[in-house]
């Protein structure tokens, strides 16, 4: 039996689609990303698996339960880290989890001993009878993991769990993560706009876009995919070099985002000087030039021709990230 | 149904309620006023008749008004979980919604019964007339009986309007009517025909009549009637409330 299981699950909001006939299977134990810029559908996508909202069209099975049929049995089979705060702050850390765990229908000796359990694990103990509102946001959410496992889940689903947080912070939110999958047994579904964490965490992620799932394979894969270096370059008229470029048999694809080429090149290092020397020869100058070995953003940019982040900073999303803040 | 849900609900309800002090001043403070302004102004000027005292008359009265109000806000915490995210730790639980609805009215019940046990003691402070133990337990069940309906009207409110500023407005906008015909602050009997008729469609003025019956023994109607009323009315509500919330998305 699979974790999760998706079945052309589509979701519908006033004529614009969210989610759009996904497919999805995840096996058990699995740590599995969803790797998409903000309203990729990536939160209503999570919502619909977690029960809270119905699917327009399609169907879905998580646990082995459907989510439109079955939702109370999949309830008690999921843990959930919602992507906006969902604590009550002013209740204590060890309240907010005793109301889970009664909510739960955990009885109070088991409450008890999980309660001392899970606040040990994400490192809370010290904090733990004291009021929420005085927590930091990485407090916070750490307890929100350690509420979303306490109850022993089979499948998690976190959205994006380290939105606004420092690195450091995101570091020791990983190693929850790792631990709830490794040692808990616990399968994963985790969404994320940053590639160096679906890269880092996930055995295999699911690249969504505009509702749609484009691309699903492990990190390594998807990269290699890509057959080569990433070279970008800052030139004056990028849409000129990029035809330019195109007829170089080392170059492999081309896209223009901004001001900036992206180019996919065999042997990056030494097609660098070549292409300094044709943009030179065209009487222009590159301004700055860069050469790694492919990431997750470039393997979005190959199959949407635009970068994750470009998106961001919407008036309403830089509303919600002020919320956040101010809440957290 | 989940007992252990609808327990942990009220319980929560009870620790902020506990832990807002300025909360419970402010709600006892602006029915006080009430009472002590209008029952000791009003009151050296107007005789009740068959009353007496205007004070008197009047105590039970702010009672309810106390209740009215501190039950119909009830519904804020529920935009404010919803603000603060917490609702959806709640909805996505595996408990029915009724345990949920329940759980919320039984907590916004207590509270508003604890503010108007505290209002009648200090009405009876400032020279109000006092119950005997029969009537005050008689007192207390009307109370209730009229809490819980202004919960579940609350509720129900809360589960279609979700904006926090509206919320308060709403309900003022509703509950002020109710109180002013209820005939907590003038009599009723001698009240000119119109407004008779208006005032015996306000449920508030059922639970008027019964506590000022049961608290100083004078009511237009038999004291069984008004409970009746009243009942029917807070069943409606709390079935108006039920089918809302179970209906309500986060």
């Amino acid at each position: 039996m699979r974790a999760i299981f998706a079945d052309g699950l589509t979701r519908e909001f006033n004529g614009l689609t969210a989610v759009d006939h996904v497919d999805l299977q995840i096996e058990k134990g699995e740590l599995f990303g969803l790797l998409g810029p903000n309203g990729a559908g990536k939160t209503t996508l999570i919502h619909m698996l977690c029960t809270i909202l119905p699917p327009t069209e399609g169907t879905a099975k998580v646990a082995g339960f459907d989510v439109y049929k079955e939702p109370d049995s999949v309830r008690t089979s999921i843990g959930i880290v919602f992507q906006d705060p969902s604590l009550d702050n002013r209740l204590t850390g060890k309240e907010n989890l005793d109301f889970h765990g009664r909510v739960y229908g955990m009885s109070k000796t088991l409450r008890e001993k999980r309660i001392d359990e899970v606040l040990k694990l994400v490192e809370l103990e010290d904090r733990a009878s004291v009021l929420v509102e005085t927590y930091s946001s990485g407090m916070k959410r750490r307890l929100e993991i350690a509420r979303s496992f306490m109850h022993h889940p089979e499948i998690m689903f976190l959205d994006e769990p380290t939105l606004g947080l420092d690195p450091q912070t995101r570091r020791k939110i990983w190693e929850h993560i790792q631990m709830l999958n490794k040692q808990e047994k616990i399968t994963i579904l985790l969404t994320t706009h940053y590639m160096d964490e679906a890269d880092y965490l996930c055995g295999r992620v699911g690249i969504i876009d505009h509702g749609r799932i484009i691309a699903l394979d492990n990190p390594k894969k998807l990269k290699d995919q890509l057959e080569g270096d990433i070279v970008s370059l800052e030139v004056p008229q990028p849409k000129k070099y990029a035809e330019i470029f195109q007829r170089r048999k080392y170059v492999k694809e081309v896209k223009i985002v901004g001001d900036y080429l992206y180019l996919t090149v065999t042997g990056g290092e030494k097609a660098v000087p070549k292409m300094i020397d044709i943009v030179a020869r065209h009487g222009s100058k590159v301004r700055s030039v860069g050469c790694r070995s492919p990431t997750l953003e470039d393997v979005f940019i190959r199959y949407t021709g635009r970068g994750i982040r470009e998106e961001e900073g919407g008036i309403k999303e830089q509303m919600r990230a002020h919320v956040r803040a101010h809440m957290r | 149904m989940s007992a252990q849900a609808i327990y942990v609900l009220w319980l929560r309800d009870m620790k902020w309620f506990l832990r807002a002090k300025a909360r419970i001043i402010s709600t006892i403070v602006m029915p006080f006023l009430w009472l002590a302004i209008l029952g000791m102004g009003l009151g050296a000027v107007t005789q009740i008749p068959g009353v007496g005292n205007y004070i008197d008359f009047l105590a039970p009265g702010i009672v309810a008004m106390a209740i009215l109000f501190n039950a119909t806000m009830t519904g804020v915490s529920v935009l404010w979980d919803r603000q603060f995210g917490f609702l959806k730790e709640i909805l996505v639980a595996p408990v029915s919604r009724i345990s949920i609805m329940l759980g919320k009215t039984f907590g916004g019940t207590t509270t508003s019964i604890i503010q108007g046990v505290m209002l009648l003691l200090v009405a009876g402070l400032i020279g109000a007339k006092m119950p005997d133990p029969a009537g005050f337990l008689l007192a207390l069940l009307f109370m209730i009986v009229l809490a819980i309906g202004f919960v579940g009207l609350g509720l129900a409110i809360a589960s279609r309007i979700t904006d926090p500023v509206a919320f308060p407005l709403v309900i003022n906008f509703l509950i002020m009517p109710l109180f002013f015909l209820s005939g907590a602050i003038f009599p009723l009997g001698m009240a000119p025909g119109w407004l008779k008729a208006i005032a015996y469609i306000d449920p508030v003025a059922y639970g008027v009549d019964g506590l000022r019956g049961v608290i100083i023994g004078v009511s237009e109607f038999p004291i069984w009637l008004d409970l009746a009323i009243l009942g029917i009315f807070s069943l409606a509500m709390v079935l108006l409330g039920a089918y809302l919330f179970k209906k309500m998305s986060v």
